[in-house]
């Protein structure tokens, strides 16, 4: 074990990965010369040389489509957007040809690929800059959607991404790249996509939370925690295909749920699994399923408004408490 | 390129009313109006190349008699499976979007005879039928997808815009306008990169130009030195809006200029003119040189068959039907007697047999089991899926 900021990791991951696979390859804008707008592929470009790290013009569908072409053609690309805000430029890359060309030739190409990068909101980056795109993505039968919240699952979770036969959208956060953590080195460390982790074992309620979202639940349940109730907190780490097993069996032992969830609320992530779990585990619900999102708003700018957009520790509290009606 | 075919740019024209917004094939030789100098003076001489119709031989092309009685019988397959298909699709045999290649065949034949299939690659929009054929997928499998049954390419999940063909090098078929150009471009990037020694080759209607993802995709083949060759069908209209409705520039060869690439305009009315040109793209590409071919073209057919084309005039489209590539062919074969009219016969009932015989094939082979809906979204076998 070492201790690595969820950059290093990713980073780790990929270095390990391509010196294992000649066919992975890192595309994108800034990641060679620049070593990276976060520096996530900082001195990759001096081990792999430039036929396999390559910088791009700012042409997201682009560079996107070719990522599409040559994993169609047996290369594994690693497709890198400086923020996941970017890749609706290149919308139809992902949801059409990434997503849907193996089903569309009845299973003759596979779709090796991952499109990585920052995701969600990082502070007063207005509206554009600020946009949470797993419940946009995860909605594509196709796509799978995984979304770490720490260094150790980040590493493990993108080398099973990379050596996935399906496309993976892998989402980090610039907030969070420079976030410590004891990470796994073991050579084939590897976390199966659609696993959840308990990260946080207790009987009262479950807080389903993922990547930033995750943290503050964390807050949340030690917040609980004082005030004399047992939070478990799951976390989905990958969106699609979600495990919704493990937060089915957390819902049946505690009765209660929250999802916390950075997207905007209407048909989203956390609608997703308030639904599944009514499915599942309606006769086990005590209370209804209480969310924590982003506002219904695009993200604002000044800085009071992006902190009450985002959702924060004392809502969780708030909604868990609502839910055991403790209030 | 071969220098005895270079012409210094017989610029096509574009005049629009006099000859038609296009350029008939036999307008282009020369008869423009436009002076020959003008393109040299723009600097584009060096990489363009003009492939007039009616200036090549099937002997300076290297070809045998019986292979040009072969490329005849590959373009009549093509436009014979798509009229039977017409047909089915009246009958309601057929569902969905039905574009046919019609007019087109040229381009695809043309195309196959340049290329080492399975070796190089081809990836073209939703008018695909044509290519299909030519690269040698099996009038079966094509017309039994087109029915959406098992026994299609795509086991019945693509339709007619989705023919696909892994060992052929074929990869698809693609319904969105551009979607598919820079998929091409990683093709080939693809290719370079495993130094395999293939190219690819990227079909494109003329209206998918205005699409951002083409000009995006241009910068990246040149930048990255794909071997890759961006033919551009150019059959003068996106749906129902004409070329000279659509773009300001409609001689789409001249966008190689703004990203360094070599470019040329072959005629797709006659085979060989599209032979020629595809086979020096291809030796341009195989050393990394991408290019654009612009290659004009008509479909006789509406856009889909909803369309009933009134967006054109009667005297247009008979005017076109002139030119037709494969009456042309013949008319070639004939005056050479390459071939006597007993084998035309033969080949006639030859290909009218293999389509009635791939209507049965796929009258007979079933629809797709329900519990296939769920195979080949995910490569993973236990994919968890919300089902009913």
């Amino acid at each position: 074990m070492a201790v690595l900021q969820l950059r290093e990791a990713i980073r780790a991951a990929m270095v390990e990965e391509m010196e294992r696979d000649a066919g992975v390859f890192l595309i994108g804008e800034e990641v060679a010369e620049y070593n990276g707008a976060y520096k996530v592929s900082e001195g990759m470009l001096d081990r792999f040389g430039a036929d396999r790290v390559l910088d791009t013009p700012i042409s997201e569908s682009g560079f996107s489509g070719l990522g599409v072409g040559a994993a169609m053609a047996g290369l594994r690309p690693i497709v890198e957007f400086m923020t996941f805000n970017f890749s609706f430029v290149a919308f139809d890359q992902l949801v059409n040809n990434a997503a849907k060309i193996r089903y569309m030739s009845g299973g003759q190409f596979s779709m090796p690929i991952v499109f990585r990068g920052p995701n969600g909101a990082a502070g007063q980056l207005a509206a554009t800059h600020n946009t949470a795109v797993e419940s946009l993505y995860s909605y594509f039968p196709g796509l799978k959607v995984v979304a770490p919240s720490n260094p150790d699952d980040a590493k493990g979770l993108l080398k099973s991404a990379i050596r996935d036969d399906d496309p993976v959208i892998f989402l980090e956060s610039e907030s969070m790249y420079g976030l410590k953590g004891e990470v796994s080195d073991a050579r084939d460390y590897m976390i199966p996509l659609g696993k959840a982790r308990i990260a946080r074992e207790g009987a009262d309620v479950t807080i389903v939370a993922h990547q930033k979202s995750y943290w503050r639940a964390m807050e949340a349940a030690d917040r609980l925690a004082e005030a004399g109730y047992d939070a478990e907190v799951v976390d989905p780490r990958t969106i699609r295909p979600l495990d919704i097993e493990t937060i089915a069996a957390s819902v049946k032992k505690t009765n209660r749920l929250v999802v916390v969830d950075e997207s905007n609320p209407f048909a989203s992530f956390s609608s997703e699994v308030a639904c599944q779990i009514q499915e599942r585990a309606f006769d086990w619900l005590d209370a209804p399923v209480m969310r924590v999102t982003a506002k219904d708003v695009p993200a604002p700018y000044a800085k009071n408004l992006i902190e009450y957009y985002m959702p924060r520790t004392e809502e969780i509290v708030a909604a868990a408490k609502q839910v055991l009606y403790a209030n | 390129m071969a220098g005895e075919t270079r012409k210094k740019a017989g610029k096509p024209s574009a005049d629009g009313e006099a000859e038609g917004n296009g350029v008939s094939a036999a307008s282009w030789n020369g008869h423009s109006g436009v002076p020959v100098g003008d393109e040299v003076a723009s600097g584009l001489d060096e990489s363009f190349i003009y492939y007039p119709p009616g200036a090549y031989t099937h002997e300076e092309l290297g070809f045998s008699g019986d292979q040009v009685l072969d490329m005849y019988r590959n373009m009549l397959l093509q436009r014979r499976f798509e009229e039977r298909a017409a047909q089915m699709y009246g009958k309601q045999k057929i569902g969905g979007f039905l574009h046919l290649y019609i007019g087109q065949e040229a381009v695809s034949t043309g195309s196959a005879c340049a290329m080492e299939i399975g070796k190089d690659s081809v990836i073209t929009a939703y008018r695909d039928h044509g290519l299909g054929l030519a690269l040698g997928m099996t009038p079966n499998e094509c017309m039994a997808e087109l029915f959406g049954k098992v026994g299609g390419s795509s086991r019945g999940k693509g339709g007619s815009m989705h023919y696909f063909k892994k060992e052929l090098n074929f990869y698809g078929g693609h319904g969105i306008v551009g979607g598919h150009i820079a998929v091409g471009a990683g093709i080939a990037f693809a290719h370079k990169y495993k130094g395999d020694g293939g190219v690819c080759l990227t079909y494109l209607g003329d209206g998918a130009v205005g699409q951002g993802s083409f000009h995006e995709t241009m910068n990246l083949a040149a930048l990255y030195e794909t071997p890759c060759v961006f033919v551009i069908e150019n059959n003068e209209y996106a749906m129902g809006t004409a070329t000279h409705r659509a773009f300001a520039q409609t001689d789409f060869h001249r966008y190689a200029h703004s990203y360094g690439m070599i470019s040329s305009l072959a005629s797709g009315m006659d085979i060989f003119s599209v032979y020629k040109a595809m086979s020096d793209h291809i030796a341009q590409a195989r050393n990394n040189r991408p290019s654009i071919l612009e290659v004009r073209t008509y479909r006789y057919r509406g856009h889909s068959m909803s369309d009933p084309a009134n967006y054109r005039t009667r005297e247009e489209l008979d005017a076109r039907k002139e030119e037709d590539p494969i009456i042309r062919l013949k008319g070639y074969m004939l005056e050479r007697e390459l071939s006597s009219n007993e084998e035309f016969d033969a080949a006639d009932d030859e290909v009218k047999r293999i389509v009635m015989d791939a209507v049965a094939f796929s009258e007979a082979s079933d629809a797709p089991p329900i519990r296939e809906i769920y195979e080949h979204v995910y490569s993973q076998a236990d994919y968890p899926f919300l089902t009913d």
